[in-house]
């Protein structure tokens, strides 16, 4: 094709020298810089669910104390948060593909990019140093007055951590706002969008307007705690429900940061491995930004008990359960994206076909805990633990998978053993049911979270969650491994190995610097397999 | 139905079953719901995949008739279980009248109850069956949650001010109190057990267990209070300084000066007698002086009471 | 927005600037929500306690607050003009307009910082770090508000005025990219400016 650079050893990746990396500005370089930091982060809050586990085997708090154990679920809840999901796609996959599929050179502000990374490297500086120094005890929310007056544990450190890291999520947010707005190839009017752009388009929002509610939050958290300027703690004349509002002002809509990205992974590959366009494009796109806005306006059902008043809770479970209709009609949409497809089940199809029967449970097990009533007796209990791992691990992480195995080839040129990525595929999707299932159960018998020791007719189901985490484990581990091999010694793969549709795959495989060899024109729809299959 | 619900864990009250109840309906709307999903990927995936003798059809397919029905039938759906789930909840909000008032303070990591007539408890909590209880709630150091399983119900515990609860018992039992909101390392065993007698039994427990007691109720000492502090030179209906007569004031909609109006319920009459000048009923100059340091909790709490008591009273 | 990519088309110029004045619209958009949260604490205070507030308020040195809020309004003006100069080709011009934009806003930061130091020896405010009896929570809240907003503020205008003088730079520099940097300086500059706007009546005129 014209549009490929095909000469030899133009490759983004060259040349290779650490400092050629540290001052890139190339997106595919500072979204690999991303991936390699969000796999170490990953790493290290794993480990601290592999204890807190290991921890829960036995309803007696035997293991670890009950201080250290405050320290594993905080530090597990703030790098899970901030340091992995929250970049995860947008800045991995995001980084690298989004200027490709919209056939621009690079993002709108290639420097802004480079310190949006280092941004990032700053704030995990910050938290790991609070981990080295002692940890913090407050669990991801921050919740005052427990934050700003009674623990004593590192605060001030962990919060100038995500402070931080939220100013590299807002950089990454600009610039795919501006660069979506401004960098499009001809043609390539926004109708014809590739549903990936259109997640991260509305997450870039999402990231824009909520995070520097967050970042402010932690400014006042930080000023009560050493200045003792009263916002929030009761003792100082503050109001803790008004932190709890602000806090679940951006944490909310943060939840769509981790989510949205995955979904438009997951409606790339269901097109390309079906061979159909994605079944009512236009719904999808309204979908994807209604649950934008929406997601902005629900977040008062983190605080059905806290003492708000009954009927703001009554409009807060209201739009809770409206915000689900739009994701509702996207699982529709995926399925019928089937019907009358061809269809193959590499294993990025598997893992997009696991998102989606996770995500179904994850999404109406919100449902309960939009519910009043029934929130009442779930809400800070297992129930709710289980309902967003769901969310997050079996949403956000199998569609981070999905994408990595779809766009593996494209990345390094390389394709990943297909026969171990089907058997960790399913490995992840069975190791995160028994883990996570059993919490549901768990929830609803009364098990508050956060528990470092239990009563112990909760003994039988913490178990079966334990045990899960080795083949969740597995599940992760193993495609560690083999992407790694492969990254140097897969098997070549061409310009498009799977002969998918978008603007990406018609550069070669790994990309030229500037991704093509002159600027492509656009002259089709969105996923036209049809055309594809019919010149095949 | 009682063999398909044997493993939801006890239900203590008619509301515990009815939360089981809307929780029964969403999860049989889920259970449907996940299984045609999995059933509809389950046979397009297998009839449609590749290499198989079946229809294809390269086209771009499109029904907006087809989205619109789905979207329609799913926020149908949705509004029905939100609406009935909302009118569980709204149906418990306001306590009956007659109920037994207990004051509940959650500190690091201890649950301290305290009945009328200055019985105090720590560790259980003993309620009759039959009679609606109240329960007042306030923290001593951070946010802690009252949380009993068998009833479904949870509070939190704010410091610096009080929120409320009641439920009602028909099962005499002894229920496990847990915090579910976590307040430092005594978190998980921040416990106390809920014993539900029936009547007979809890009017013997609780003859022996006022032996002990004060035998003044919180709002007698909060009377008591009110003529030391020298609250009653200004609070009477004779008095030459312009202050509210607070009988029958409690309970009740007050006007504030900007015009907003708002129930004068425990939390307002406590913010009153802590910062006077923050919300002032229309009418009255911000006069009154801060007690903010000057009162215990439990002073405080048995002068609110006494102001409580005083909303059935006649001037 | 000064490094923004420039793509190889004819109309290479105008896109670089579109794409520059839209990274700052969109930079300011979460600014705003920065300072919302400011707002929204503010706002639940002033439903709970307006009389406090109403009290606090009248202790702040008003007087000062409407000097400063001429000088901004002032250097509001004064970057317009730098712009229009610049987009006409009167470098020099708009490098002057600029370097008095930032006089103005150096002036205010005096100004502010003087306040401070006023409220500070003065000791009649219940200032975080001195033990003052104030008649309640919700008065040293509010205080204690005045202080974060202000300083907040103060930060922006801070950062403006360096900006302000980095674009006087490259306009004498004659950076090709000057008129459009300005532009963006400009808008910024604005922003800071609109954010006192509104700080000035919440903070000082509650009682009037």
């Amino acid at each position: 094709m014209s549009l490929a650079a095909n000469a030899r050893g133009d490759d983004y990746r060259a040349p290779g020298g650490l400092r050629t990396w540290l001052t890139t500005r190339d997106h595919k370089r500072i979204g690999l810089l991303y991936l390699v930091s969000i796999v170490v982060l990953f790493a290290l809050g794993a480990g601290a669910a592999a204890l807190m586990r290991l921890e829960l085997l036995t309803p007696a708090g035997d293991l670890v104390t009950p201080a250290v154990y405050d320290r594993l679920f905080s530090l597990h809840g703030i790098v899970m948060v901030w340091f992995f999901l929250i970049p995860s796609i947008p800045a991995t996959l995001g980084n690298f593909l989004l200027p490709m599929m919209i056939g621009a050179p690079d993002v709108a502000f290639p420097r802004l990019n480079l310190a949006s990374w280092y941004l990032f490297v700053a704030g995990s500086a910050f938290t790991l140093a609070t981990v080295l120094l002692g940890g913090v005890d407050t669990g991801w929310t921050f919740y005052t007055p427990y934050s700003t007056l009674f623990s004593n544990a590192h605060v001030v450190l962990a919060a100038a951590g995500v402070f931080v890291v939220g100013f590299s999520s807002i950089l990454t947010g600009l610039n795919f706002v501006v660069t979506v707005h401004t960098l499009r190839a001809p043609g390539m009017y926004w109708r014809r969008l590739p549903l990936f752009v259109w997640a991260q388009y509305a997450t870039a929002l999402v990231m824009l307007l909520a995070t520097p509610v967050l970042a402010m939050l932690l400014v006042l958290i930080v000023l009560e705690r050493a200045a003792g300027i009263g916002i929030f703690d009761p003792a100082l004349g503050g109001d803790p429900l008004l932190f709890q509002h602000l806090f679940w002002f951006y944490s909310h809509p943060a939840v769509y940061i981790m989510l949205l990205p995955a979904m438009g992974v997951v409606s790339e590959v269901i097109a390309c491995f079906a061979r159909k366009r994605v079944f009512g494009y236009r719904f999808v796109v309204a979908a994807t930004l209604a649950i934008a806005a929406i997601g902005f306006l629900v977040w008062g059902h983190h605080m059905f008990v806290a003492g708000q008043s009954p009927w703001a809770s009554a409009v807060f479970s209201a739009l809770s359960f409206l915000v689900a209709v739009p994701s509702a009609i996207k699982v529709f949409n995926w399925t019928a994206t089937l019907y009358r497809g061809r269809i193959s089940f590499p294993a990025p199809m598997l893992y997009a076909l696991s998102f989606i029967l996770l995500f179904v449970i994850g999404g109406l097990t919100g449902l309960m805990l939009a519910a009043l009533a029934v929130d009442v007796h779930l809400h800070d209990t297992y129930f709710v633990v289980a309902h967003f791992h769901y969310i997050m691990v079996g949403g956000a992480v199998s569609g981070l998978l999905a994408g990595l195995h779809f766009w593996w080839p494209k990345m390094c040129g390389r394709q990943y053993p297909e026969g171990l990525a089907r058997v960790a595929a399913l490995l992840l999707f069975a190791g995160f049911n028994v883990t996570f299932f059993p919490q549901y159960l768990l929830g609803y018998l009364g098990m508050p979270r956060r528990y470092h020791s239990y009563p112990a007719p909760f003994e039988g189901l913490n178990l079966l969650s334990s045990l899960g985490t080795l083949l969740l484990a597995a599940g992760y581990l193993l495609p560690l491994g083999y992407l790694a091999w492969s990254w140097w010694r897969g098997a070549r793969a061409g310009r498009d190995p799977w002969r998918a549709a978008g603007l990406e795959w018609q550069t070669t495989s790994p990309p030229p610097a500037h991704n093509f060899a002159s600027t492509p024109m656009v002259t089709r729809e969105a996923y036209d397999y049809a055309g594809i299959d019919a010149h095949a | 139905m009682s063999d398909l619900v044997a493993w939801l864990p006890a239900a203590a009250s008619a509301h515990a079953r009815s939360v089981d109840q809307v929780f029964l309906a969403l999860l049989a709307v889920s259970v449907l719901t996940v299984v045609v999903v999995t059933a509809a990927l389950g046979v397009l995936a297998l009839r449609y995949r590749a290499g198989a003798r079946a229809p294809r059809d390269p086209r771009v397919l499109r029904s907006p008739r087809l989205e619109a029905a789905w979207s329609l039938l799913t926020l149908v759906v949705f509004v029905a279980l939100c609406a009935w789930s909302t009118r569980v909840y709204l149906a418990t909000l306001e306590p009956p009248a007659d109920t037994l008032d207990i004051a509940v303070t959650a500190a690091q990591w201890r649950w301290r109850f305290e009945h009328p007539g200055g019985i105090v408890e720590r560790g259980e909590l003993h309620v009759p069956v039959g009679r609606p209880v109240r329960l007042v709630l306030d923290a001593r150091d951070v946010i802690h949650s009252f949380y009993v399983p068998a009833l479904r119900l949870k509070q939190d515990a704010v410091p610096g001010r009080y929120t409320s609860t009641w439920f009602e018992l028909d099962t005499a039992g002894e229920y496990p109190v847990r915090c579910a909101e976590f307040c430092g390392t005594g978190h998980a065993t921040m416990r106390a057990t809920l014993v539900a007698l029936a009547a007979d039994d809890f009017a013997a427990w609780h003859e022996q267990a006022a032996a002990g007691a004060s035998g003044e109720t919180p709002a007698q000492r909060g009377g008591a209070l009110f003529e030391s502090l020298g609250c009653a030179s200004c609070h009477a209906a004779d008095s030459a300084t312009p202050a509210p007569d607070l009988h029958g004031v409690a309970g009740r909609e007050v006007t504030l000066a900007d015009g907003s109006t708002l129930r004068a319920d425990a939390e307002y009459i406590r913010e009153s007698i802590l910062a006077p000048r923050a919300r002032v009923v229309a009418g009255y100059d911000p006069i009154m002086p801060s007690f903010e340091g000057q009162l215990e909790d439990a002073e405080l709490r048995a002068l609110v009471a006494y102001v409580e008591s005083l909303a059935e009273a006649s001037p | 927005m000064p490094d923004a990519l420039v793509p190889s088309r004819p109309d290479a110029q105008a896109a670089a600037r579109q794409a520059a004045l839209l990274g700052m619209w969109v930079f300011l958009a979460t600014e705003v929500l920065f300072f919302g949260a400011l707002f929204a604490v503010y706002a639940e205070l002033r439903h709970a306690a307006p009389q406090a507030a109403a009290a606090a308020s009248s202790h702040l040195y008003r007087e000062v607050a409407i000097v400063n809020t001429a000088l901004l309004l002032t250097s509001s003006y004064l970057v317009a003009l730098a712009v229009h100069a610049a987009r006409a080709g009167a470098d020099a011009r708009a490098a002057r307009l600029l370097g008095r934009t930032a006089m103005l806003g150096i002036a205010f930061l005096a100004l502010k910082g003087g306040e401070y130091a006023a409220e500070y020896h003065a000791a009649e405010l219940p200032l975080p770090g001195l033990a003052v009896a104030a008649p309640g929570d919700a008065y040293a809240r509010f205080v204690d508000l005045y202080i974060v907003m202000t300083g907040a503020h103060a930060l922006h205008v801070a950062v403006g005025v360096g900006a302000l003088l980095a674009a006087r730079g490259w306009l004498r520099r004659g950076h090709s990219a000057g008129a459009r940097r300005v532009e963006v300086v400009a808008l910024y500059w604005h922003f800071v400016d609109i954010v006192w706007v509104f700080l000035f009546p919440l903070l000082y005129l509650v009682d009037r």
